[in-house]
């Protein structure tokens, strides 16, 4: 049965090919409804009660300029603190779900998220810089936090790359992750000793670092609109090439891929976004990390569905983790960490448990 | 003629230790050369090196008479296709993704897999007798079964040389004896051009129309199966002494002395 050229019979599929099948196609339209579902819960539940049909109302009036009756103070609520508020977290669990993913991708690691090589402690440092320091937190209108968060992100990164990348060669992908951790042990140490040493200011880094959604604004959305878009345009282009990387170097290479170019413009892709998505929101863990795994699970390896289901899903869990930080405790919020984390760890450890086969 | 494949004098290094000393080879379309040599000799080398994998010090590989260092890497793998030793592969992926794989040279970067690119992974699937794997995810494959499907995946890049680095490392006598028909088919009704890394010396010496013996990061002797497979070429290269039997087969069969390096 194995002669050369001798054609064998097509297996007819099996029973588990066509459930996969049928995941696979339902996954988009699922995928969708939760993440519509999400913006109209978050965005009618809260302290002021307003019905879904004012909800809807409201929205219809701003965004496609329909001439309707909305009572004025659930369209101030609406329009310009809750919807803002729910489109950032959306934003920003997006991009944490497909950086995360392509992070993944590009190291083949599973303990890939987007902080790895450094976004996170670089943003913070940063940030932390500015609230000790004699900096103002504001310059008019712009956030200096905001703007230095995002440049440490940016060069924290830079710097775990630049350090070890092997000029005409192919940086293996440990080596990356390695520098990385160095860098990101250093600012991390190197705020922890900024918070010690400026006790006054401490809990305002803190609370930063922890991330949230209590202070957002149509402003920040234009903050990280340029870069999310047109990173998840280029990541998503990548999707195939992701699959064949999944290989090794060396046989990604023979297949005609030029690997240290496709790193590196993944790499910038992914982490400018996730900066400045850690630049408006702090540092939310483990949705960039969990929501490709979850996706992984359902729909399988390939990063052409993997990236935009991890898009759609990361911003339906951030909005949702997000209206369960501002109403589980009243008065006051819960940090949005404590909600991502406490209920994200436990779901994925059920998904794992169920999961009887290796899977990355 | 012009060889498919021509290797000029290639010279490789990591630091301070050679691994490649300007080895000259040539490979000419519907041939296949087998690469024989001691563990270390430089075999895995010289097919990373070709791929550009490795990078060299000096020398040139020409491929249809064009440097390969001034191809870039989409268009040095419309033209050489390799089958690397075992690697692991990746988790979750079928059988048909993976051969899928082998059309990336050949697809656009915005570009999907076309019907096309679906009936050439079926037919190279099917001709490395592995057809009824296809949708099976690879991680559940043996590794006999994984390197027909790493196989299938070359053949589907369609290129007109290919390299294989030890293609029947994990198969049974009777899958051996089918991938070098397969092998053999290629190149001589296809006019692919052949070169295979080899340990079994008899396998070489049976599947392979030329034989290079390579010892020490050179090139010890090369020529026909009963050329280059001599007792003291392998004493030679192996260190090891063997009978070789001519009459056995239509090429040379090589036997160990029972207890390997006693000599008679």
């Amino acid at each position: 049965m194995t002669g050369a050229g001798n054609i064998e019979a097509w297996p007819q599929p099996t029973r588990a090919a066509m459930v996969r099948a049928s995941l696979r196609v339902a996954a988009y339209p699922l995928s969708f409804a939760i993440l519509f579902a999400a913006l109209l819960l978050g965005t009618a539940i809260g302290p002021a009660a307003i019905g879904p049909d004012e909800v809807v109302r409201v929205l219809l009036r701003h965004i496609l300029h329909i001439n309707v009756q909305t009572e004025a103070t659930a369209d101030t609520i609406v329009w310009q603190i809750r919807f803002p508020r729910v489109l950032l977290a959306g934003l920003v669990g997006g991009t944490l779900g497909y950086a995360g993913a392509a992070y993944q991708g590009v190291f083949r690691n599973p303990l890939a998220d987007p902080y790895l090589m450094g976004v996170a402690s670089g943003a913070g440092l940063a940030a932390a810089l500015v609230i000790v320091g004699p900096l103002p937190l504001m310059w008019g209108n712009i956030s200096i936090i905001t703007l230095a968060a995002f440049l440490g992100a940016v060069g924290a990164v830079a710097l775990s790359y630049t350090l070890v990348a092997r000029v005409g060669g192919v940086t293996p992908v440990s080596t990356l992750i390695l520098s990385g951790i160095a860098i990101s042990t250093l600012a991390v140490s190197a705020t922890s000793y900024l918070m010690l040493t400026n006790g006054e200011d401490a809990i305002a880094v803190l609370s930063w670092l922890m991330g949230g959604f209590n202070d957002s604004s149509w402003r920040k959305m234009w903050f990280i609109l340029p870069y999310t878009i047109p990173a998840a345009v280029v990541i998503y282009l990548h999707g195939r090439v992701l699959n064949v990387m999944q290989l090794d170097e060396q046989q990604a290479q023979q297949l005609g891929i030029d690997i240290s170019r496709t790193q590196v413009i993944l790499l910038v892709a992914a982490s400018l976004a996730s900066a400045a998505a850690v630049s408006v929101a702090g540092i939310i863990g483990f949705v960039g990390l969990v929501v490709p795994h979850a996706v992984r699970l359902v729909v399988g390896p390939d990063y052409r569905r993997l990236l935009p289901l991890s898009t759609v899903l990361g911003a339906a869990v951030l909005i949702l983790a997000d209206l369960g930080a501002r109403t589980l405790v009243n008065p006051g919020e819960l940090p949005i960490g404590v909600i991502t984390a406490g209920l994200g760890a436990p779901f994925f450890l059920f998904l794992l448990r169920r999961q009887k086969k290796a899977y990355l | 003629m012009t060889a498919a494949l021509e290797i000029r004098g290639l010279h490789v290094a990591y630091g301070a230790r050679t691994v490649l000393s300007g080895i000259h080879l040539a490979v000419q379309r519907g041939e296949v050369l087998g690469l024989v040599g001691p563990n270390g000799c430089g075999k895995t080398t010289l097919i990373r090196a070709i791929t550009r994998v490795t990078p060299w010090r000096s020398g040139e590989v020409l491929v249809g008479n064009v440097p390969v260092s001034g191809l870039s890497r989409r268009e040095l793998a419309q033209r050489i296709a390799v089958v690397p030793q075992m690697t692991p592969l990746p988790i979750g992926y079928s059988a048909l993704d993976v051969v899928l794989m082998g059309r990336t040279p050949h697809l656009g970067f915005l570009e999907h897999e076309g019907a096309d690119d679906y009936a050439i992974a079926r037919e190279a699937l099917a001709r490395a007798g592995a057809a009824a794997l296809a949708e099976r995810r690879v991680d559940e494959l043996s590794g006999g079964e994984q390197q027909n499907v790493v196989l299938a995946r070359a053949l589907a890049q369609r290129t007109p040389v290919l390299l294989l680095d030890e293609p029947t490392a994990h198969l049974d006598i009777g899958h051996q004896m089918a991938v070098a028909a397969l092998v053999r088919t290629l190149a001589h009704d296809h006019g692919v051009a052949v070169l295979a890394a080899i340990h079994d010396l008899t396998l070489a010496s049976l599947s392979c129309d030329r034989v290079a013996v390579m010892a020490g990061g050179g090139l010890l002797a090369e020529g026909t199966p009963e050329q280059a497979l001599t007792v003291e070429n392998i004493e030679r290269a192996y260190g090891v002494r063997v009978r070789v039997l001519h009459d056995a087969a239509p090429a040379p069969v090589i036997v160990p002395y029972s207890g390997g390096a006693i000599a008679p």
